[in-house]
C-alpha cells in the first residue's frame, strides 16, 4: 500500500502543475485543478500517516532496484506526519491565493504562473520529507528553492527584486554548501543512502564526522533561519505578497528543520555538536523575539517571530532525548500551523486597513469584530497562553528541558520562557495598536486622505457612496489636515491602493496588472473594501485547524512521541530501508 | 591510477576566488562568484569519485577499471541546476537595473529606519512623515510606487537617453 502511496505527494503537484500550465488560459479551470491536486496529496498524505503510525516506516524503492542502489523514498512517522501537515497548510493557503485572486476580479487574467509554481512548490516540499537519500534530499531543496525564488519576485516590483537577490544568493549559498558537503561524505563514506550512511558514518574517525557534521548544520541551519544564519529571513520576507509569505513562513524553514532532525538523530547520533545548537538555539529565540519587539510593521513582527521560534525546535532537538524530539516535533506541527495562519490574517489585515504599519492603524477591532477574533487567537496561541496548543508545545519543551536537568538546559529554559514572554509583548503591541485602540489615536492619513479624495478632482462619482460608508465605519471626523494637504495625501492614498492591488494582482497573474481597467477601480481606497468571502473563510479555517491542534493534542502527542521513538532508535528506518538483512 | 595534484588545487583556487567574488557588493561579481563556486563545488564531487579511470560503460570497461558513475551523474544534475538557477540570478539582476539602474545589492531602508530610530517606542515615526528618500522600502503602503522609481529615475538620469527610463516595469500581458 506504501509503495503505491509514497510516491504521490511528489508527483501528484508536478503532475498537476504541468496540466495547470496548460490549462492557464482557462484561470477557473486552472484554481480547480490546483485545488483538486492538493485536496488529493491531503488525503494520500493523511492515509499515509495511518498506515505509518499502524504498521511503522517503509521504504519504496523506485524502480524495484536492489536497495542500496535505488533510489528510495521513506515515509516513517515524522515524515509522514509533516506530509500532512504541510499538504493541508498548502491547500489553505492556496484557497486564501483563489479567493484574493477573485477578489481582485482578474478572472479572464491570460496566463497565470502562480498555480503551477506553487503546486511545484508543495512536489518539492513533500519530496524532501520523502528523500531517503542525501542527494534527493538536495534535489528537493533545489526543487522547492527554485520555485519559490519565482514566488517571491512574481511581479518584478523594485523592493521584491531587491529582496528577492538577497534570498536567492543566500540560498544559494547554503544549497552549494549541503552539495559539497555532500560531496565530502560521499568521498568518506561511499555512499548517500541516509540508511546507509548511519552505518557507516560511525566506522569515521572522530574528526572527519565532525567536519562532515558541521557541514551539514550550516548548510541546514542557513535554510532554517538558525541564529547567527538567520538574517536573510526578515529582510526578504515581508515583501512577497501575502499567501506567498504565508507558506514560506510556513513551510520553508521547516524543511530545514526536519533536515537537522534527521542529521542529529540518523546520521550524527552520538550529539558531537548538540551543546553547540544549544546555544545557537537560545541566541536565535532571544535575538528573533528582541528584532520582533523593535519592529513597527506587522509583517517584519511576524517574521522575526518566525525565526524566534525556530530557536524552540532547535532547543527539543538539542537535548537530544526522546521527551525533547517529541516537544519539537510537536512544535514544528504548531509552528507550522500558527506562523502560515498569522501571515494570512497579516494579509486580511492589509486588504481592510490598507497599511501594514502599526503606527497607522487603530480601530479594527471595532471595524471588524470578525477580523480581531482570527487575529487574536492565533496571536495568543503563538505567545503560549493556554489552553492552545502553543503552550503545550512549550510545556513539553522546557520539561524535556527540566528532564536533562544540565546547567545548559536550565539557561535555556529560562530563554524559552522569556522569549515566551516577549511574544506576548510583541502580539498585544500589534493587538493594541491595529485592533483595540480608537481609530482617532492613529495616524489621520488615512481617513483624511479617503475624505479629501471626495473633494478630489479625479474622484469618480461612483466612489462617493463607498467613500462615505468607510469614514463612518470608521467613526471620525475629517481632521483639520484634511482640507490642507488634500492633494498629496490623496495622491499617496491613490499609489497605496494601487500597490495592494499590485501585490493581490502579482499574486494572481503578474501578466494581468496593466490590462485591466484602471478607472475609479483603481483609486478605490482598499480601506473600505469589505472582507472578501474566500479569503476570510480560508483564514478562518485555518485559525479552526489551528484551534484544533488544541483539541487533538492528546493523540498528536502521543504521535510525535512514537514518532521521536522511532528516530532515537533509528533501527525502525534502517530495516525499513534494508528489509531483513542489515547489513553489520 | 595515480592521483593528481591538479583537481584540488583548481578546486581550492576557484573557491577561493568564488568566495572573494560572492563577497563584493557588485551583482554581476556576485553571479560570477556563484558561478566559480558552483563549479568548484562540481569538481569536489567528482574528484570525489577517486582517481580518474575507464569511462563507466557497461561493456566498454570492466567493472575494476571503471570510474565510479554515480558522482559523475550527480554533477550532472548539480550542473543542471546550477544552470538553471544562474539564469534566473542573471534576469533578476537585470531587472534590477532596469528598475533602479545599479547592480549592486541595496540595502534593506526598513531595515536602517528601525536602527536609526531613537525612541523605544516603534510607532514614534510615521514612514509618511519622512521625506521621500527616507521612506522605507519593501513595505506596500510606503512603498515609493513604480512612478515614483520612473520619475526619479527620469531626473537623475535627465542627460541619458534610455528608453529603459520610461519602460514601465514588468507589465507584459495585453496592451
Amino acid at each position: 500500500m506504501t509503495g503505491v502511496l509514497a510516491p504521490l505527494p511528489v508527483l501528484l503537484p508536478l503532475l498537476g502543475a504541468a496540466a495547470a500550465l496548460l490549462v492557464g488560459r482557462h484561470s477557473r479551470l486552472q484554481r480547480a485543478v490546483s485545488i483538486l491536486v492538493l485536496s488529493a496529496v491531503v488525503a494520500v498524505s493523511v492515509a499515509l500517516l495511518f498506515i505509518a503510525d499502524a504498521n511503522g516506516a517503509a521504504a519504496v524503492a523506485v524502480g524495484d532496484w536492489p536497495v542500496p542502489v535505488a533510489i528510495v523514498l521513506v515515509v516513517d512517522r515524522l515524515s509522514a506526519l509533516m506530509l500532512v501537515v504541510a499538504s493541508t497548510v498548502g491547500l489553505g493557503v492556496l484557497v486564501f491565493a483563489v479567493g484574493q485572486g477573485t477578489a481582485d476580479g482578474d478572472e479572464d487574467t491570460p496566463l497565470s504562473i502562480f498555480h503551477p509554481t506553487y503546486l511545484v512548490l508543495i512536489g518539492g516540499v513533500s519530496y524532501a520529507f520523502l528523500a531517503g537519500d542525501l542527494f534527493n534530499l538536495y534535489v528537493g531543496f533545489e526543487v522547492l528553492l527554485t520555485s519559490s525564488y519565482v514566488l517571491l519576485t512574481m511581479g518584478g516590483s523594485a523592493p521584491r527584486i531587491r529582496a528577492g537577490i538577497t534570498y536567492v544568493v543566500v540560498s544559494l549559498l547554503s544549497s552549494l554548501l549541503f552539495l559539497a558537503s555532500i560531496a565530502l561524505i560521499y568521498a568518506a563514506t561511499g555512499t548517500v543512502n541516509l540508511a546507509q550512511l548511519s552505518l557507516r558514518i560511525a566506522e569515521l574517525p572522530d574528526g572527519t564526522q565532525l567536519l562532515l557534521h558541521g557541514l551539514l548544520l550550516i548548510a541546514f541551519g542557513i535554510k532554517a533561519a538558525v541564529f547567527p544564519l538567520s538574517a536573510w529571513l526578515p529582510d526578504s520576507y515581508p515583501t512577497a505578497p501575502a499567501p506567498v509569505t504565508a507558506v514560506f513562513a510556513g513551510l520553508l524553514t521547516k524543511v530545514g528543520v526536519y533536515a537537522i532532525i534527521r542529521t542529529q538523530t540518523l546520521l550524527f547520533p552520538d550529539g558531537a555538536l548538540d551543546d553547540v545548537l544549544m546555544w545557537a538555539a537560545l541566541a536565535t529565540m532571544l535575538i528573533g523575539i528582541l528584532g520582533a519587539v523593535a519592529q513597527s510593521d506587522i509583517r517584519r513582527i511576524l517574521s522575526f517571530t518566525l525565526v524566534s521560534h525556530i530557536g524552540y525546535m532547535v532547543f527539543g532537538i538539542a537535548l537530544a532525548s526522546t521527551a525533547g524530539l517529541a516537544g519539537a516535533i510537536f512544535y514544528v506541527v504548531h509552528h507550522i500551523a500558527i506562523q502560515t495562519t498569522l501571515f494570512l490574517v497579516a494579509g486580511l489585515v492589509e486588504r481592510r486597513g490598507g497599511t501594514m504599519a502599526t503606527g497607522r492603524l487603530g480601530g479594527l477591532a471595532t471595524a471588524s469584530p470578525l477580523l480581531a477574533v482570527l487575529f487574536f487567537v492565533p496571536a495568543m496561541n503563538l505567545a503560549g497562553i493556554p489552553p492552545f496548543s502553543g503552550f503545550i508545545g512549550k510545556v513539553g519543551l522546557l520539561g524535556a528541558g527540566i528532564a536533562d536537568g544540565g546547567w545548559a538546559a536550565y539557561v535555556l529554559v529560562g530563554g524559552a520562557v522569556v522569549t515566551s514572554l516577549l511574544t506576548l509583548v510583541a502580539m498585544s503591541r500589534v493587538w493594541t495598536r491595529a485592533f483595540w485602540r480608537p481609530p482617532a489615536q492613529a495616524a489621520s492619513a488615512d481617513t483624511a486622505a479617503a475624505a479629501a479624495r471626495d473633494a478630489g478632482p479625479d474622484d469618480g462619482p461612483e466612489d462617493d457612496p463607498t467613500g462615505a460608508d468607510g469614514t463612518d465605519d470608521d467613526g471620525l471626523d475629517l481632521g483639520p489636515a484634511g482640507g490642507a494637504t488634500s492633494t498629496t495625501e490623496a495622491r499617496q492614498s491613490g499609489r497605496r491602493g494601487g500597490w495592494a492591488r499590485h501585490v493581490a494582482v502579482a499574486t494572481a497573474a503578474p501578466e494581468g496588472g496593466e490590462g485591466r481597467p484602471s478607472g475609479g477601480d483603481d483609486d478605490r481606497d482598499p480601506s473600505l473594501e469589505p472582507l472578501p468571502a474566500v479569503m476570510t473563510a480560508a483564514t478562518g479555517v485555518m485559525v479552526a485547524l489551528t484551534v484544533g491542534l488544541t483539541l487533538i493534542a492528546g493523540p498528536l502527542y502521543g504521535l510525535t512521541a512514537r514518532a521521536a521513538d522511532d528516530l532515537r532508535d533509528r533501527l525502525p528506518y534502517i530495516e525499513a530501508v534494508y528489509g531483513e538483512q542489515v547489513p553489520r | 591510477m595515480t592521483p593528481t595534484i591538479v583537481l584540488p588545487v583548481v578546486i581550492g583556487g576557484l573557491y577561493a576566488a568564488g568566495v572573494y567574488l560572492l563577497l563584493d557588493r557588485s551583482l554581476t561579481r556576485v553571479i560570477l562568484g556563484f558561478v566559480l563556486l558552483g563549479n568548484a563545488t562540481n569538481l569536489l564531487l567528482l574528484s570525489a569519485s577517486g582517481p580518474a579511470a575507464l569511462a563507466p560503460i557497461f561493456g566498454y570497461a570492466e567493472a575494476e577499471e571503471m570510474s565510479d558513475p554515480l558522482p559523475q551523474a550527480l554533477v550532472l544534475t548539480a550542473i543542471v541546476i546550477t544552470f538553471g538557477v544562474t539564469a534566473f540570478l542573471l534576469a533578476m539582476v537585470h531587472r534590477s537595473w532596469r528598475l533602479v539602474r545599479q547592480e549592486v545589492i541595496e540595502v534593506d531602508e526598513e531595515d536602517r529606519r528601525v536602527a536609526r530610530r531613537e525612541g523605544m517606542d516603534a510607532d514614534d515615526i510615521d514612514p509618511d512623515d519622512l521625506p521621500t528618500e527616507d521612506r522605507p522600502a519593501g513595505k506596500g503602503n510606503t512603498l515609493h510606487s513604480d512612478v515614483d522609481v520612473e520619475e526619479r529615475l527620469a531626473q537623475r538620469y535627465e542627460g541619458i537617453p534610455s528608453d529603459d527610463v520610461t519602460l514601465p516595469p514588468t507589465r507584459g500581458g495585453r496592451s
